[in-house]
């Protein structure tokens, strides 16, 4: 079957970029009975949710490893290309290192016109280019609905690796990215969303976490994620999980793009929100927070943010370097000790 | 009343959107067949004005009564 040149690529996806990544809680349950193998050089892996594997290759060098591929978030090809090669390019940011070699994955229908095709491509190599770092490959095969994404390996000084499981009571919470990506994506699968609006969302998930990682490594964060599928309240409760505290996030403070709240109240609301909800709300207080706020806070996102629990003597001096280097620096909140029976995130 | 079966997220809701901005029925039965579109439905009924009755039917079916408040 023939296609219309100017295909309009999210019409082909049944579940838009991050928001298609299986649940937290599933994935658990998947990989619950398997036998992991212990290897004292591997650094980061499995066993705390993080977002990329990191194995020491020497007293100077690890390798950051990780993969990320989804369907459309985009109708432009090249968009999208830009888009997954952002989001996948940012968990080794969120690790601290630096991006070197990445590998395509590309599954097209039969169909899709060889434009298309080669438009997508380009995005992502132009993205791994201003990363810095290589495309040296890649694999393709056929498939109903198109999916891209890269393999990524990078490095990072094994003394500086940045886990989600470091955060400690006192850390000053920073974060990098307005949210409400996935609630504006699902706007405008209705074509609900305006154009000018919605392209403030492909500026958001087309900026690489480059420029927050490289003020980052300058100062003494102890713990670190990106802000992806499972939304700002997913990825906030694996790190205080992993890092045995909780956390109180300042909701006034966090940069919410005013159309997704928007949305959100009108219901806009995507599948992938009620799955991060489900996985995360039991260890979440959310306090007086009205729902619509909350809704956007459990909003997958794509190529979002980094999240930092900093020292509290560097807060400072690293908000201000942010600012100057990321257009939307926030300060969101703090570390808290652990309590008894206490909520994971407490939201203010 | 909107049968919205078989449709995915956000379409239910922007159908059901589109029933109250053009004649504000004073109740609406609005058929589903997923959790994220009745949840969807639930709260923009509540920022319109409108309650939600819920009855959960077999096979994953929702009926939803929506009446102006």
């Amino acid at each position: 079957m023939e296609q219309e040149p100017n295909i309009k690529l999210t019409k082909l996806a049944h579940c838009a970029g991050c928001g298609a990544k299986v649940g937290a809680g599933v994935l658990a349950q998947l990989l619950g009975d398997i036998r992991t193998h212990r290897d004292p050089n591997l650094l980061v892996g499995f066993d705390k949710s993080d977002d990329a594997s990191v194995y020491k290759v020497s007293d100077e060098l690890a390798l950051v490893q990780t993969v990320d591929f989804f369907p459309p978030i985009a109708d432009d090809p090249y968009l999208f290309g830009q888009i997954a090669a952002t989001n996948a390019l940012s968990d080794v940011y969120a690790m601290g290192g630096e991006p070197k070699l990445a590998l395509n994955l590309l599954c097209i229908p039969e169909s899709m016109p060889k434009e298309a095709v080669h438009d997508l491509l380009r995005g992502g190599y132009d993205k791994v280019y201003e990363a810095g770092a290589i495309i040296t490959g890649g694999h393709s095969i056929l498939d109903e609905e198109p999916k891209y994404g890269l393999a990524v390996t990078g490095f990072v000084h094994p003394d500086r690796v940045l886990t989600n499981a470091g955060a400690r009571p006192g850390d000053v919470l920073l974060f990098t990215k307005p949210l409400g990506i996935g609630v504006l994506t699902t706007a405008a699968k209705a074509d609900l969303c305006p154009p000018e609006v919605l392209q403030q969302a492909y500026t958001l998930m087309t900026t690489l976490n480059k420029a927050a990682r490289d003020c980052m490594v300058r100062y003494e964060v102890h713990a670190c994620t990106d802000v992806t599928g499972f939304g700002f309240l997913g990825h906030a409760y694996e790190m205080a999980q992993g890092s045995g505290v909780a956390l109180e996030i300042d909701t006034s403070a966090v940069d919410i793009l005013p159309a997704a709240l928007e949305f959100a109240k009108m219901g806009l609301l995507p599948e992938g929100m009620y799955r991060n909800r489900h996985y995360a709300e039991g260890a979440v207080d959310p306090g007086a927070v009205p729902l619509a706020v909350q809704d956007v806070l459990y909003d997958p996102q794509t190529a979002g943010g980094l999240l930092m629990a900093v020292a509290p003597g560097d807060a400072d001096a690293l908000y201000r370097d942010l600012q100057g280097a990321v257009p939307s620096a926030q300060w969101v909140g703090a570390v808290l000790p652990e309590t008894e029976g206490g909520k994971r995130i407490i939201l203010r | 009343m909107i049968d919205a079966r078989g449709l995915s997220c956000p379409m239910p809701v922007v159908m059901v959107q589109k029933a109250v901005q053009a004649d504000a029925p004073a109740t609406l039965e609005v058929l589903l067949d997923n959790p994220c579109s009745v949840e969807n439905v639930t709260r923009f009924a509540a920022n319109s004005g409108y309650s939600v009755e819920t009855h959960p039917a077999d096979n994953d079916e929702y009926r939803l009564v929506l009446t102006k408040q």
